[in-house]
């Protein structure tokens, strides 16, 4: 029997290893999965190279895990944002790698990881210091910039429904990265709102087919995190 | 004195509103961050455009009324927002087909630096220390087939923003078709920039002097 569902936020990132290369969800608060980031956070793994658009705001998920230096280096398109100052302090002081990468080119190059598709050609950042040292290539006329694909260790993702088989659907604009995230990792690591039984989403709204997804638990009432940093708060809790 | 002091010319809205009458009928349209969102503000009755986000909604309405914002519905300035009926959501590798494969119809965006050339800088000034972001920007203008640049003429210090030679680092290279300034509105063509319309009370030598590359006459 396959049954993906596992108990608790804590079981699901057991594994995580110092080192790894994490995907993590999300477009600002929108579909970040911040209980996996916090299990992540009590895990402890460090070194951890992490991709995703942005770099978290006030002092939990994404940035909390940035402030307890568990992250070497950061791959995102936009690492500044409203309220967020964690990344920037250890950027400033020389203590956190970025790598931008322009947000086009991030979502292809984690589609054609989960793709097989070792490398693509794209027109976006021709010209400018984002293809610096990279290969450029004509193709009937035009300049591209060959950007190389995306693989990670494990991949942190948001839904709002999910079956034990690990089929996803999201909610609105909280969609974003997470379906090309699960498709890129070696252990695909889900939290849901809401675990149904096979059946119950219609295979037509599919968006994540279970094949890509490893492990799944629920987390019925997920924090929002423009709420935590509005109260200015922490994690850990101190 | 500089331009802000003398209070010709057009205001953010009339320059929204101007780049709003040039979006056609049926358009799909991708608004950057800050002044480019007001130009939905000003489509024309009778027009139907839909809007892009490229956080993933095609169909993006107007902001929520107060107390009925979704956190997980938000533009790609991260502010709250509305889907219309008709709308629909998809992933990041979807979104940006829709951008570099060149589905989009228009993009308005912001800008620091614009050459002759229709050279765009727009998401760093290069300084050394400075965290860069780049965001969707330089996918934008790489794929969407018409980029609308909607700026102030000048810089709060009165250098023009309309230049031979970007000195910031680009965005991308021979990608802007046409600027909205508070002083004009200009074309690149292949031919150099043609001025379209002026200001009111604004000369074609006025904003020659007030720009930092050679401007032509229809």
């Amino acid at each position: 029997m396959i049954n993906k569902i596992v108990n608790s936020a804590a079981e699901a990132v057991a594994d995580i290893f110092d080192g790894a290369i994490v995907l993590i969800g999300g477009f600002g608060e929108a579909g970040s999965p911040i209980e996996l980031i916090h299990a992540l956070i009590d895990h402890g793994a460090k070194d951890l190279t992490v991709v995703s658009n942005n770099t978290g705001s006030g002092h939990v998920g994404l940035a909390a895990l940035i402030e307890n230096k568990q992250v070497k280096k950061m791959i995102c398109s936009f690492p500044r944002t409203a309220n967020s100052t964690v990344f920037p302090d250890l950027y400033y002081k020389n203590e956190i790698e970025l790598e931008l990468v322009p947000q086009g080119t991030l979502a292809e190059r984690i589609r054609a990881g989960g793709a097989g598709i070792p490398a693509f050609f794209t027109p976006s950042s021709v010209n400018t210091p984002l293809a610096e040292g990279k290969e450029i290539r004509i193709i009937e006329g035009k300049t591209y910039v060959m950007e190389y694909a995306i693989k990670a260790d494990f991949s942190l993702v948001k839904c709002n429904l999910a079956d034990r088989y690990g089929n996803l659907t999201y909610h609105k604009t909280a969609r974003n990265f997470g379906p090309i995230m699960c498709t890129a990792a070696k252990t695909t690591i889900v939290q849901t709102k809401k675990i149904v039984e096979p059946g119950e989403i219609d295979p037509e709204i599919v968006v994540t087919p279970g094949i890509f997804v490893t492990k799944v638990i629920e987390v019925t009432n997920p924090e929002a995190e423009s709420k935590l940093v509005a109260e200015d708060r922490r994690y850990p809790c101190r | 004195m500089s331009i802000t002091e003398k209070k010709i010319g057009w205001d953010r809205n009339q320059m929204a509103q101007k780049a709003a009458l040039d979006i056609p009928d049926g358009s799909y349209v991708n608004l950057g961050i800050g002044m480019p969102e007001l130009v939905a503000d000003f489509v024309p009755d009778g027009r139907e455009v839909i809007y892009h986000t490229e956080n993933g909604l095609l169909g993006m309405g107007q902001v929520p009324e107060s107390g009925k914002e979704d956190p997980e519905l938000i533009n790609a300035g991260k502010k709250c927002i509305t889907a219309i009926p008709g709308a629909c959501f998809f992933h990041h590798a979807d979104s940006f087909t829709m951008i570099r494969g060149s589905h989009i119809d228009i993009c308005v965006l912001g800008a620091m630096q614009v050459s002759q050339e229709g050279d765009l800088a727009n998401w760093s000034t290069g300084k050394p220390g400075a965290i860069p972001a780049v965001g969707g920007a330089m996918d934008l203008v790489a794929g969407v087939k018409t980029i609308f640049v909607i700026t102030q003429h000048t810089t709060k210090h009165g250098d023009s923003k309309i230049i031979k030679e970007c000195t910031y680092p680009l965005t991308g290279k021979g990608v802007v078709n046409r600027i909205y300034s508070n002083l004009a509105i200009i074309d690149v063509t292949d031919k150099g920039l043609f001025v379209r319309e002026l200001a009111p009370d604004v000369t074609f030598e006025y904003l020659q002097q007030n720009t930092g590359a050679k401007l032509h006459q229809y």
